[in-house]
């Protein structure tokens, strides 16, 4: 078997010369099922999404019917909840974003220095990550940050100060409080890891040259993370824009509009109200919206990497 | 002298800080355990001294088909992750060792699929999962949970399947191994801790997801997440039930993602920090 001997030598032969692999057809056969399948994801339900945001669909008026155009967006443009809830959805995930990344970042430096029980310490820190989202939810709302019996409340008492009704009077603010504290663990545990594969050789030649806590931070360590930071926010990104349970389960979007998000209102409009064609609508909208944002993300994340490329 | 004082300043700081920092954070999970082990009367005292007790425990099991729930999810997730190596590990074979001009651009379509908000598709896969009687069903889910993790299934398993040499696989081809056999036998043992990695991290995202679930399942298939969610009624004030039950959800997938938490770095970040 002359070429496979010769193939074996070259590891980066091209792979149509290699010894007897499964034929054009195989291959393609191996992959179908996956290509397939996401096909269809991608595809099918959402043009079903754009095809009920063009028509009259109310599960509790079957007579109503009918091709109603960009009715429905018009309608969605007026609804006096649209526009508050593109605003909390745009504020949550910028603030939990903000939060994530600064406090990641801080964390990570922190924990990259040696202390007694670094490792059960980074345990404790980045276990809320992996508690589901209807727990973590509830056990703030009702054991912390209740007005009158959580955890919250007595201690300002203890101090003399009058309690605060958290998720009454400041929603948004409990809101980014219960998802950060969810997210933060995430950003912390692949900043630490980034961190950590800094080469000691290059921070103790920038230490003999003089660099003092700061500069080494921001001309070694920062520059180090651009990456790491580029994909957390990437994927918290993902999630953010789409934070369901947490509101579920403890402010159901109010009081009023304040803690509504877009997916929250898309729940609302057609598991509650059972306008398919309003909700639809509203899916086309959160649609948009993530491809908005992932256009500026994309465009930014290359620009960040050329720029890496390039030193 | 003078350098080593500061020295020790700096460490005791460090210490001090980060630890406070990792308490703090910690917290509310450690409330939720000391109060799982109280009763509901001291649960509202506030107190850490108490004597411990399994009786919210012994309520969770006797009140609600709690073992039903907990049965659910365990089925949901090994479903999804059986499931999604089924599906991927082929396709991360082929495109790994045979790759083709498009091979990449392949592999960023998949991960692009995940940009999709699931909040856009909510409606159609309601309605559809409704006429065909997948509505509240185990597979209704698995099915979603799948095509949701799917692409980070692929990616995951490819870049293992990168590590391993071509060559070995090329020699058992000449000795007349079928690619079946050569998936089997040699690819999968070669790349064994890759393939667990993987399937734990989609253990634990099927385990913790609660968009599908409260969405599209209520007594019949509700997995864990939306047992939890029903403690959103006043029902929730009843603390050291509310974390008892939070307490039996959370605990077997924090002590898996602690075990694995650098491989998940890996698999959460499609392999671009290490």
């Amino acid at each position: 078997m002359p070429s496979s001997a010769h193939t074996a030598l070259r590891a980066d032969a091209p792979p149509a010369q290699a010894a007897r692999g499964p034929g054009r057809w195989t291959q393609r056969w191996l992959m179908s099922p996956a290509v397939l399948s996401l096909l269809l994801w991608s595809v099918v339900p959402l043009l079903m999404t754009i095809w009920f945001s063009l028509i009259r669909y109310n599960l509790l008026s079957p007579d109503q019917t009918g091709f109603v155009g960009l009715d429905n967006y018009r309608f969605m443009w007026s609804d006096p909840s649209f526009f508050p809830s593109i605003f909390n959805t745009l504020v949550l995930t910028v603030s939990v974003l903000l939060i994530s990344v600064v406090g990641g970042v801080l964390l990570a430096v922190l924990f990259d220095q040696e202390f007694p029980g670094r490792g059960v310490a980074r345990l404790l820190v980045i276990a809320p990550f992996f508690v589901m989202p209807t727990v973590s939810a509830l056990i703030w709302k009702n054991m912390l940050l209740h007005p009158v019996y959580g955890l919250f409340a007595a201690a300002l008492h203890a101090v003399g100060l009058q309690p605060v009704d958290w998720l009454g009077e400041y929603p948004m603010f409990s809101i980014i409080l219960i998802v950060s504290w969810q997210w933060l663990p995430f950003a912390f545990l692949i900043l630490l890891t980034a961190i950590q594969s800094l080469d000691p050789e290059q921070k103790e030649a920038a230490q003999i040259d003089g660099a003092g806590p700061f500069s080494m931070f921001f001309y070694i360590v920062l520059p180090h993370l651009k990456r790491a930071i580029g994909v957390v926010v990437m994927i918290e990104t993902i999630f953010l824009l789409s934070i369901f349970a947490e509101i579920y389960t403890t402010t159901s979007g109010g009081p009023g509009t304040a803690t509504t998000t877009l997916s929250f209102l898309i729940y609302s409009l057609g598991l509650q109200q059972f306008d398919v064609g309003m909700a639809s609508t509203g899916g086309i909208l959160a649609v948009l919206l993530a491809n908005i944002v992932s256009v500026f993300l994309v465009r930014m994340l290359a620009n960040n990497l050329k720029g890496e490329n390039e030193r | 002298m003078n350098r080593s004082a500061s020295r020790n300043l700096r460490y005791g700081l460090t210490t001090a800080l980060a630890w406070t920092v990792a308490i703090l954070v910690f917290f509310p999970i450690f409330w939720m355990m000391i109060t799982a082990f109280k009763t509901e009367e001291q649960a509202y005292q506030l107190s850490v001294f108490f004597t411990p007790t399994l009786q919210s425990f012994r309520d969770v099991f006797a009140r609600s088909d709690y073992l039903a729930f907990a049965g659910n999810s365990i089925a949901i997730s090994v479903g999804v992750t059986v499931l999604s190596l089924l599906v991927a590990i082929p396709a991360a074979y082929s495109m790994a060792f045979f790759p083709g001009p498009k091979t990449q651009k392949l592999l960023l379509w998949m991960m692009s699929t995940k940009m999709m908000p699931s909040v856009g598709v909510l409606l159609p896969v309601y309605l559809l999962w409704k006429n065909i009687g997948l509505l509240d069903t185990l597979s209704g889910l698995i099915i979603i949970y799948t095509l949701i993790n799917l692409p980070i299934a692929v990616w995951m398993t490819y870049t293992y399947f990168c590590e391993v040499p071509k060559e070995i696989l090329e020699a058992s081809r000449i000795d007349g191994a079928s690619t079946w056999q050569e998936i089997v036998h040699l690819l999968m043992p070669m790349s064994l801790p890759g393939l667990a990695s993987t399937a734990l991290l989609l253990l634990i995202l099927s385990w913790n997801e609660a968009f599908w679930s409260i969405n599209l399942s209520s007594a019949h298939a509700a997995p864990l997440t939306v047992f939890i969610a029903s403690y959103s009624s006043p029902e929730g004030l009843f603390w050291a039930k509310l974390s008892a039950a939070s307490l039996l959800a959370v605990a077997p997938i924090m002590v898996l993602g602690w075990l694995t938490q650098k491989q998940l770095v890996r698999g959460l970040t499609f392999g671009a920090v290490k």
